[in-house]
This record gives structure tokens, C-alpha cells and sequence, in this order.
């Protein structure tokens, strides 16, 4: 029996194999994978990220827990950093997921970012098509702790969960371009402890400036009411606030329910195959620059780059000249 | 293709609540360039097993202190080798009187550290494990 098969079957530590064949991008994790492609495409991929000690991996823990009693079958990737000058690193997630330990239905994989700057691991996708194809009714997938422009997440989940927590910036952080933006669900987690008004508030505006809605509003002591725009589309998906206390437990309900209408909202609005479709092709360009690096070194004569880099170095030549050399062998 | 990295699981066993020797192996393990999956106190032999085999580990390193090292040691060897994973190295860390060496060697421990152990020692050995 092939690896796909055994993991098809529901062996785990075919399953656990697997994915260090995936992650390792080996000849046969490419091989498993292309069998697993068709199987793929089921699993609602929840992404779960924001800035670190914001209470991802106890959030995680939850919604893990949350859906297990919903009789889904759960898998995690817990993503944490790798050092960026030994390789190494320490992923720690799983001290926070003691309560899934035992049950066979969940699996928890941590995976280092091996000097991948998005947020993700770059297998961190392929992985989550292996538990995909394994029969995974929900996959988790916990970034690395996030600032603000680690949003690779955003392009492989479904759903986004943004983690924010009291008392971590002002207003103006957050209308920053980035990591609020691509929330589909916000969550203030910790949310029993001091300033959580403002977070909330801050949140609130934000999404107030970048959204279409009724505004209400305290203007000199007087309720102002600013209706929403006439041509506003009533369809649009728009991310609720949420308050949680991960560690307790608290607003977890609230937060899968929300999470089950995003994906609920996706499905009807044509969005999910969408953005299906708008990862496939980002993956595949990501294959195609890989595999037309690997032809160009074949078919460039030996030391043709490094001359190239050579006299560009030497500045008689221009990079763009150099690069139009290597590809038409000649100068445009 | 990227290199096979080692992959470590840092384990604590047992009841008792002294991590650091676990953090620093964990710390030093990283700094030689190995992935550790650090799981924190009290996890029972079958949450270790259980973790080993999700995270696909090469080595399992366990930190005990408790005294309970005859146990627990050849109990996540055996759950170790009932989920398929005999070629898995443990090493053992942690307060292990001499006369209880041979005995967890023979088991299949594969290197034991007390006080004062390098992490030099530990990191050399971990590679030559894997390695054989």
C-alpha cells in the first residue's frame, strides 16, 4: 500500500509520514500529493493569526474543542518562527492544546516558518492538503505571532480569525493597511481584562471607515445617525467584533457560530470557489517560477549567470540588460 | 527541497513542576539548528507518545526529576514501539541515580544526563542517533 492509500485509510502515522514527506518537499511527498489532488477541495480551512501572546494557540485550543463536540474531525498546523541565523526552532504551541491530547479525532502538527517571511511555512499549504484528503472536516491553521504584514494566511484560509487583545495600540494601528484587513472574523480575546472598550472601539471605526453600514454616533452630547449609502451591497460580509476569554472558555460559541456563517456567507455569495480558485493559481504560478528556475539552469550554459552577475557587478552592464542576455540570448 | 531537519519533542512526565532543565536542552537543541516541539509539565507517557507521533519526531527527550524514571521511561518506549515509532531515540534528563543506568540503557534509552551534563554532549549524541 502506497503512503496516500495508508493515509486515505486513516493510518496516522502514514498521515504524520506524510507530512514530513511534505513538508521536507521531497520527490515522494510531490508524488503522495498529486495522488491525494482529487480528494481535496472539502475541508473548511480556518486561519488563525495576529500578534504574538494575543491568545492564538489558546483560541485555537477552543474552537478545536468547540468543534469536536459538533462530532467534526479537526486537524491543526500550528506555524512558529525558525531561528533566522541557526534554522533552528522551538514551537510551543501544543502546551496551550493539552485538552485535545487523547482524542482521535483531533491531529495537531507544528510546523517552523524554515525562513518563510509571510507567516506560513511555504509547505504550510500542501500541508493542509494532506489533511484535506485525509477526511479533516475542519483544519486550524495558527500563523506565526503576526505584526502587520503577515497576511499569506489570507490567501489559504476560507476563514480569517484576527486576534487582537487590550491594550496593544491606538486608533491609528488600526487603520494601518494589513493584518485587520484581511479579517473576516475580529476577536478581542482576554477580553476580561482592562481597556477592552477601546480595542473594541478602535476596531469598530476602523471598520466603520472600509465598510458600508449605518453609523450611530455622539455628536456635542447629541445621537447622530449617518444612514448607510444607498448603493450599498446588503450581501457584503461584514466582519463582526467579537469578545472571547480563551483560557475560560468564554464567547467560543459566539465565535464558531460566526465562522460557520462566514463560510456559510461564502458559499452563497460564489466567494468560496472564488478564492478556491485565486489560491490554485497563485500555487500554481509558485510552481511554474520553480520549475522555470530549474529549466533556465539546465539550458543556461555553465557559468553563463555567473558572468552575467560578473559584469553587472563590473557595471558595464545593467541588470535589466543582464536578465534580457540570459532569457533571449540576446539584448532587446 | 529543503534539508531533513531533526525534529526534537522536549517532554516533561510525571508530576513534578522543574522545567528549566527542559528549556535549556530545548534552547540549546534550537540553537544547533533542530525543530523542538516543546509540550510542557505534566504529560502522562501516552500524551507523549501521542504528540511523538503527530509531529513525525526523530528523538523524544525526556525531563524527569521525580524519581519515577523507572516507570515512566519504559512506558513511553513501549506505547513509543506500539504506534510503530521503534526507531524513535529517547534520551532521559533529569535526577537518575548511577545504579539505574545499565537497567534504562538496556531498556533502550539511548543517552541519560544529570546535573552538570554539557549541552555540547547532548547535542553531539542527538545528531549521531539520528544519523545510525
Amino acid at each position: 500500500m502506497t503512503l496516500s492509500q495508508s493515509v486515505r485509510k486513516g493510518d496516522r502515522l502514514a498521515l504524520a509520514r506524510l507530512l514530513t514527506q511534505v513538508e521536507n518537499d521531497t520527490l515522494e511527498g510531490r508524488a503522495a500529493l498529486a495522488e491525494l489532488f482529487p480528494q481535496t477541495g472539502r475541508a473548511h480551512l480556518i486561519g488563525v493569526t495576529g500578534a504574538p501572546g494575543t491568545g492564538k494557540s489558546s483560541l485555537v485550543n477552543q474552537l478545536a474543542l468547540h468543534f469536536r463536540r459538533e462530532g467534526k474531525r479537526v486537524a491543526i498546523l500550528a506555524v512558529d518562527p525558525s531561528s533566522p541565523f541557526t534554522g533552528g526552532a522551538v514551537l510551543g504551541d501544543r502546551v496551550r492544546m493539552r485538552d485535545l491530547s487523547g482524542d482521535a479525532g483531533v491531529f495537531i502538527r507544528s510546523m517552523a516558518t524554515r525562513g518563510s517571511l509571510g507567516g506560513l511555512a511555504q509547505t504550510t499549504a500542501a500541508m493542509s492538503q494532506v489533511f484535506d484528503a485525509a477526511g479533516f472536516d475542519v483544519i486550524l491553521i495558527e500563523t506565526v505571532g503576526a505584526g502587520q504584514s503577515e497576511v499569506d494566511i489570507a490567501r489559504l484560509a476560507h476563514t480569517t480569525i484576527v486576534v487582537e487583545a487590550p491594550g496593544l495600540g491606538d486608533d491609528i494601528q488600526a487603520i494601518k493597511a494589513g493584518i485587520l484587513e484581511i479579517a473576516d472574523v475580529l476577536v478581542v480575546n482576554k477580553a476580561d481584562r482592562p481597556g477592552v472598550e477601546n480595542t473594541e472601539r478602535a476596531l469598530k471605526s476602523m471598520l466603520e471607515l472600509a465598510h458600508p453600514t449605518r453609523h450611530v454616533f455622539l455628536h456635542h452630547g447629541r445621537e447622530m445617525v449617518v444612514d448607510a449609502p444607498v448603493k450599498a451591497e446588503t450581501k457584503m460580509w461584514i466582519p463582526p467584533i467579537l469578545r472571547t476569554v480563551a483560557t475560560e472558555g468564554t464567547g467560543i460559541t459566539e465565535l464558531a457560530a460566526h465562522v460557520a456563517a462566514h463560510a456559510a456567507h461564502l458559499r452563497l455569495s460564489g466567494d468560496w470557489a472564488a478564492r478556491e480558485r485565486a489560491r490554485l493559481e497563485a500555487e500554481m504560478e509558485a510552481l511554474l517560477v520553480e520549475a522555470l528556475m530549474t529549466r533556465f539552469r539546465a539550458e543556461v550554459p555553465n557559468g553563463g549567470f555567473e558572468s552575467a552577475v560578473q559584469k553587472v557587478h563590473e557595471r558595464t552592464l545593467s541588470p535589466w540588460e543582464a536578465v534580457q542576455l540570459l532569457v533571449n540570448g540576446r539584448q532587446e | 527541497m529543503t534539508e531533513k531537519k531533526i525534529r526534537v519533542l522536549v517532554a516533561k512526565p510525571g508530576l513534578d513542576g522543574h522545567d528549566r532543565g527542559a528549556k535549556v536542552v530545548a534552547r540549546a537543541l534550537r540553537d544547533a539548528g533542530m525543530e523542538v516541539i516543546y509540550t510542557g509539565l505534566r504529560q502522562t507517557p501516552e500524551m507523549i507518545a501521542e504528540a511523538a507521533l503527530q509531529e513525525d519526531v526523530d528523538v523524544v527527550g525526556l525531563s524527569i526529576l521525580s524519581g519515577a524514571h523507572m516507570a515512566l521511561a519504559p512506558r513511553v518506549l513501549e506505547l513509543l514501539k506500539a504506534n510503530g515509532q521503534e526507531r524513535v531515540k529517547v534520551f532521559l534528563g533529569g535526577i537518575v541515580p548511577d545504579e539505574d543506568v545499565p537497567a534504562l540503557k538496556k531498556m533502550g534509552v539511548s543517552g541519560i544526563y544529570g546535573p552538570g551534563a554539557s549541552t555540547e554532549d547532548i547535542i553531539r549524541e542527538v545528531r549521531e542517533s539520528v544519523k545510525g
